[in-house]
């Protein structure tokens, strides 16, 4: 821990807080892309500390956030099949599908379990053979190579049992249709740390030049988001369109290899509808062909009927970053944390969820 | 011969649930009063106001690092009393144990219990164990139910938390909360903590010995410092500021919710407390704190204001803030 202390040292804050005050001049819209972000950002207080010409947005970058309703829906009929056992990350229990939660599937008998790592998930299908253990791959370049690895390491073992409904996201394609949107109101983006150390930074510099937006790679400390955002702002006062990388400890231009090898051989591209966004072409990650035997979607008649997303949930928006939570009619009304609409109040790193912990409204 | 695992014979009120109290429970929590086994315990109470507390456990798994369910069941009923100022007397015991548990973990927990109210100065004076069949109960739950008697001029309220009050924390935090989470069947990694499980009676007599008019005591248990703090805020309706850089976390500790992503503030402790205090009393008072050996590491962690009543602010290491809300939903079921 004394290596994360050094990130929070209030002398080097100061200086760069001072920094970023003298050098912004103009006022900016800056997205932080990662839901690690947004929470790291609400942790340290750092809203407060800056000018009042920087204002930050969240992105679509908790992972639960842009699951499709439609995937939930899938998941707890997943849930209901005999002689299953869902293994899921526990930030996916409370996310309301059209009809139920994984949560209240659970309460109704069914086998859910929590899990803080697919191997785990692996772990309980080799103890339970006679079941059917289903993992939910959520996640970004972040989570997708771990469960590559134990997906491979089940063919490895001949785990038969172990299945995966595979429901990953890559960043780069949604970044991309973000800078590519007309009602983009972002002026520089800060890119998430945690991707880029698999994906690295080579993911990004298409987008940038072919969009010519700002972009800082940073690291999830109040001082690395500090030196990621004076970056940003030096940049954009520059007149300037790079990508830089503010993570270097941890951020190659290359990723990780091994990582991006074992996503590879197990993962395809698809087109991949994104909550609040739509279907951006070749973001998801599908279990490849030659994997189709672990791949819960092809095991399973998982058939649910189309329902359109809860009226007023004004997630969509968040997401892209037009709308702050505030803006929303349902939020702190209809939408709270014990009783979320939209999915962004679910994650503990969704953006409203975020805002409702954190945020003091107007006046209080 | 003695069977090594429950049936639910032990719980018919037959031969096999007498000899489970005679043989086990009575040497242990040996006493007149519990000895006579009549229906419930008689006693004579000194003069004034008695405080009243029950809490049942249900921890899973019930041994842990630094301790058990037993300790745990005792520790918890005496510190509720603790923090409202009173001096422990008295415990019912109620057991609910699942048939096929195993006599050696019942004979460990139940002398953990004698230790711990030992060590607290309580006396287990009446009990009741039931027997369910399995898969009624997880292994075994545990109600206690605990009287004090509160010294005259000892008025300690969550309302009464007062602007300028400062706020002691006796120590460390999160240790309970992150080692049950650790010790989960199916959480891989395991790190070096252990439950700060331990009574406070003791460290709230010396802090009453040197202030009668502590505000607040309270010692943070499910849902941690951040809805502790939250409560004590709206109930006094009062605002509060507490400092980052003075809530210690152990560095293992620490790590496990950075991995994790848990709010040390919202993890349970079974072994430490809030408390309110004037100003002019703080000093005097942490200093009682630190005499007593589970309080060594005790701090002021804040203070009481006027401003932003209902509301706990927290000044973050490099110099921003930000609220700190109730919990909402269960971050981590089963803890105790």
């Amino acid at each position: 821990m004394k290596h994360v202390e050094e990130y929070r040292d209030r002398g080097i804050a100061r200086r760069l807080i001072a920094q970023i005050h003298a050098a912004s001049r103009k006022p900016v819209r800056l997205m932080e892309v990662c839901g690690t972000h947004t929470m790291s950002i609400f942790r340290s207080g750092l809203r407060a500390l800056l000018p009042e010409t920087i204002t930050l947005v969240s992105g679509p970058g908790c992972p639960v956030c842009v699951t499709a309703q439609r995937e939930i829906d899938q998941f707890v009929a997943l849930a209901r099949c005999e002689d299953v056992i869902l293994a899921t990350f526990g930030d996916l229990l409370r996310v309301p599908g059209s009809g139920s939660s994984l949560q209240q599937a659970r309460a109704a008998g069914c086998d859910v379990r929590v899990v803080y790592s697919p191997l785990d998930a692996l772990d309980l299908a080799v103890r339970n053979p006679a079941k059917k253990v289903v993992f939910l791959g959520v996640g970004f370049e972040t989570t997708a190579p771990t469960v590559a690895a134990a997906l491979l390491s089940a063919r490895a073992r001949e785990v038969s049992n172990f299945l995966v409904f595979a429901a990953h996201k890559r960043t780069p394609p949604a970044v991309a249709a973000l800078m590519a949107a007309p009602d983009l109101r972002v002026d520089g983006f800060l890119l998430p740390g945690h991707v880029c150390l698999v994906a690295g930074t080579q993911a990004f510099q298409p987008l940038v030049d072919r969009h010519r937006i700002p972009c800082v790679v940073g690291g999830f400390e109040p001082l690395d988001l500090l030196r990621a955002l004076a970056q940003l702002v030096a940049q954009i006062e520059a007149g300037e369109a790079l990508l830089e990388n503010a993570y270097e400890r941890a951020v190659t231009a290359a990723g990780n290899p091994k990582a991006q090898a074992a996503m590879a051989e197990v993962f395809t591209d698809v087109d991949a509808e994104w909550r609040g966004l739509g279907v951006i072409p070749e973001s998801g990650l599908k279990i490849a062909a030659a994997h189709r035997g672990l791949d819960a979607e092809a095991c399973f008649d998982l058939a649910v009927p189309d329902v359109p997303e809860p009226r007023g949930c004004a997630c969509g928006q968040v997401l892209k970053g037009l709308k702050l939570p505030t803006d929303c009619a349902l939020y702190r009304k209809a939408c709270t944390p014990l009783h979320p609409v939209g999915p962004c109040m679910v994650s503990s790193e969704g953006t409203c969820a975020a805002y409702y912990r954190y945020h003091r409204p107007e006046g209080a | 011969m003695k069977p090594d695992t429950i049936l639910l014979d032990h719980g018919s009120g037959g031969r096999a649930a007498h000899r489970l109290t005679t043989d086990l429970l009575l040497p242990v929590f040996d006493n007149p009063m519990l000895s006579a086994l009549n229906d419930g315990a008689v006693f004579h109470l000194p003069e004034g106001r008695l405080a009243f507390s029950t809490d049942t456990y249900v921890v899973d798994p019930p041994f842990f690092p630094g301790g058990c369910i037993g300790d745990l069941a005792v520790n918890g009923t005496v510190n509720d009393l603790a923090m409202c100022g009173a001096v422990p007397l008295f415990l019912s015991v109620g057991l609910i144990l699942e048939e096929g548990l195993s006599m050696a973990d019942l004979e460990t927990i139940v002398a953990a219990m004698g230790r711990a109210a030992a060590a607290a100065g309580v006396q287990v004076v009446t009990g009741d164990t039931k027997v369910v069949p399995r898969g009624a109960a997880d292994r075994i739950f545990i109600n206690t139910s605990g009287v004090g008697a509160v010294p005259a001029g000892v008025t300690i309220d969550s309302s009464r938390a007062r602007p300028g009050d400062r706020i002691i924390l006796s120590g460390t935090i999160a240790d309970h909360g992150i080692t049950i989470l650790t010790r989960r069947e199916g959480l891989a990694f395991q790190a070096a903590v252990q439950s700060d499980t331990a009574p406070l009676n003791a460290m709230v007599a010396g802090m009453l010995a040197v202030e009668t008019d502590l505000h607040v005591l309270r010692d943070p248990t499910r849902g941690g410092v951040g809805t502790a703090l939250n409560e004590i805020a709206e109930k006094s309706g009062v605002g509060i500021r507490i400092h980052e850089d003075r809530i210690q976390v152990r560095s293992e500790v620490a790590g496990v919710c950075e991995l994790l992503g848990f709010d040390p503030l919202y993890i349970a402790n079974e072994g430490k407390l809030l408390a309110f205090v004037a100003p002019a009393k703080a000093e005097a008072v942490l200093a009682a704190v630190r005499r007593d050996p589970r309080g060594r590491e005790a701090r002021i962690i804040g203070e009481v204001t006027a401003d932003h009543p209902g509301r706990v602010v927290l000044e973050t290491r490099i110099g921003g803030s930000r609220i700190v809300g109730m919990l909402s939903g269960e971050q981590l079921p089963r803890i105790c």
